[in-house]
């Protein structure tokens, strides 16, 4: 694969929304690049679409492979395409912007005139004590490791928390005989009734079918443990036993492999670095990107496309991602308004097909707040080992934001940056200031937002502008 | 902890984990190569020494940096097998290598 110097469109991220955007750029005939960290297309949910070798479709479901037709898409519609390729900065440059991208250990820039975001989602953090010990992963790992590597967890498997992919991960394992040892449902009681006002919504969603579908294969294999209220992963070096209460009771079990899951929230490390704008979201419970019908953020020819832009799902994400491409293909004169609108149809409603329901789902699987909000010595930041104490002790200094908080603890400035504690810090700062999440704010997240080597940096092509700068600076030590 | 299934082929790419020779699924990443087999803990880490393994595999949490090919802090679940290639778990923080210097 080789990357040009320059493009219309760069569109970050190859999963469905990222695929969608840049087959519409592309088909548009906007000069597009996507570039994507994975090896081949499909993003998270379609991970490994094209190489994965699980034959058997009925174990990873016709959900997965319709991410098949997207692929081919994108691969006719001729737009070039950048895999294991790391996007760690996008500046302002010449009226449009400048990409540093790293590939197979070289950095280099590339020049586009827009840009498109679709950095998707990430599992939302799931601090409990022990969440370090390996044995415990993401329940998406596991996915992972399913579709990319035909690698199947062996041993006494706990999976633990709430949401729709966990039940999605246990249906995967039954159909491939694999057993699990116990499904510890952390979804609070209560929330069943709170949810209810918008059971109608849900029950002519696509979503209702497909949850009931896949209970019923879970509960086929698993034994389930409803209401569990708190959860410990505990051993001496790797995980060995995993403790929990349920409905006042305390247990403990043997697990070689505990596998978490609350949810998943919008990755907005890459577009919060450029300067969109964004708004706390008390239904996700997550910092969402701000963007208008189109994917458009506050930043001017960058649009937002997606999970990343706010968490509605795999189909909605295509539907966005293709209204994110037509609205670029637009503003670069590729399309005129009408045909741009006539275009966005099918999409339009289709986001409006996805939207029922979702206000259920987000309700009903808010995770509750003793396992979003650690206490005492359960680490924080798994980069630089930061405990819940430590940081509300920098509260009690008078620290009001996390920002302030980072530079008396290094907390969220580790190689993740933030990724996997920021939810939770801004939350714990919160509660303790009994204030809003909003008045906390999130990190203030620079480039690079992910490592790239000095070395790389240091062999980038030399502008005739920067060598002047440096040679001014020699000159004047002189 | 993993096991492959039948489907997925042989495992027939040679690499070494630790000076031991090891094999690999073509298309597996280092983490899950690693996975595979059976080594859960990949490093220990720079600030308590504590062990620690993939997490999310999808590129996040930096948990799996390994040293591939003598460049440390790699991320392992980004990166795939090839024949041949050194992996090595990290203890601590990683040693800078420089440039001219052999790798260990």
């Amino acid at each position: 694969m080789t990357i040009d110097e320059r493009y219309d469109v760069a569109v970050v991220g190859a999963g469905a929304a990222g695929l969608a955007a840049a087959s519409e750029c592309a088909r548009a005939g906007v000069a597009t690049l996507l570039l994507d960290e994975q090896p081949s297309p499909g993003g998270q949910i379609y991970r490994s679409i094209t190489t994965t070798p699980l034959a058997d479709r009925r174990v990873l479901g016709s959900d997965y492979w319709y991410g098949e037709a997207l692929v081919r898409e994108f691969e006719r519609a001729g737009a070039a395409y950048a895999p294991r390729s790391t996007v760690w900065a996008v500046t302002p440059e010449g009226g449009g912007f400048e990409a540093g991208v790293s590939s197979d250990g070289a950095a280099r820039l590339v020049a586009v005139k827009r840009v498109i975001l679709a950095t998707g989602a990430l599992e939302r953090p799931f601090p409990i004590p022990g969440w370090t010990l390996p044995g415990v992963m993401m329940a998406g790992a596991a996915q992972i490791l399913l579709k990319s590597s035909g690698l199947l967890p062996r041993g006494r498997i706990v999976l633990a928390g709430s949401g729709p992919l966990l039940y999605l991960l246990a249906a995967q394992l039954v159909r491939t005989d694999t057993r699990i040892e116990r499904l510890l449902d952390t979804t609070p009681p209560a929330r069943w009734r709170v949810a209810a006002r918008h059971a109608f919504a849900f029950a002519v969603s696509p979503y209702l079918a497909k949850g009931l579908g896949l209970l019923r294969e879970a509960r086929r294999a698993a034994r389930i443990v409803e209401h569990v209220e708190h959860l410990e992963a505990l051993g001496d070096r790797r995980l060995s036993r995993v403790r929990y209460m349920a409905k006042g009771r305390s247990e403990e079990i043997i697990a070689d492999l505990l596998l978490l899951h609350q949810g998943v929230v919008p990755n907005i490390n890459l577009a919060s670095a450029i300067g969109c704008a964004q708004r706390w979201d008390a239904s996700q419970l997550a910092f969402i990107p701000v963007v208008d019908e189109w994917g458009a953020s506050s930043v001017p020819g960058v649009s937002i496309a997606g999970d990343g832009a706010g968490i509605a799902g795999a189909r909605a994400a295509e539907a966005r991602g293709r209204l994110a491409g037509l609205h670029a293909a637009c503003a670069l004169g590729r399309l005129d308004p009408a045909e741009r609108d006539r275009r966005a149809r099918t999409s339009r409603s289709e986001l409006a097909r996805q939207a029922r329901g979702r206000a259920f789902i987000d309700t009903l699987y808010r995770p509750a707040e003793p396992l979003r909000l650690p206490q005492g010595d359960t680490i924080v930041c798994r980069c630089e080992e930061i405990t819940a104490r430590q940081i509300l002790d920098t509260v009690k200094l008078g620290c009001i934001g996390p920002n302030q908080m980072k530079s008396f603890l290094r907390c969220g400035m580790g190689p993740c940056q933030g990724r996997f504690c920021g939810l939770t810090v801004t939350e714990l700062i919160a509660k303790a200031r009994g204030v809003p999440p909003a008045e906390v704010g999130y990190y203030r997240l620079r480039f690079p937002v992910k490592p790239v080597t000095l070395g790389e940096i240091a062999a980038l092509p030399q502008t005739e502008a920067s060598v002047q700068a440096v040679a001014r600076l020699a000159k004047s030590e002189d | 902890m993993f096991a492959r299934r039948p489907e997925a082929g042989p495992s027939n790419v040679a690499v070494t984990i630790d000076g031991q020779p090891s094999m690999a699924r073509a298309g597996d990443s280092v983490a899950a190569a690693m996975l595979a087999a059976g080594l859960l803990a990949c490093r220990t880490t720079p600030v308590s020494g504590a062990e620690r393994g993939p997490f999310c595999m999808m590129g996040v949490c930096f948990d799996c940096l390994v040293t591939i090919d003598g460049n440390p802090n790699r991320q392992a679940c980004l990166v795939a097998v090839r024949a041949g290639m050194r992996i090595e778990r990290q203890s601590g923080p990683a040693a800078i290598p420089v440039e001219g210097e052999p790798s260990a």
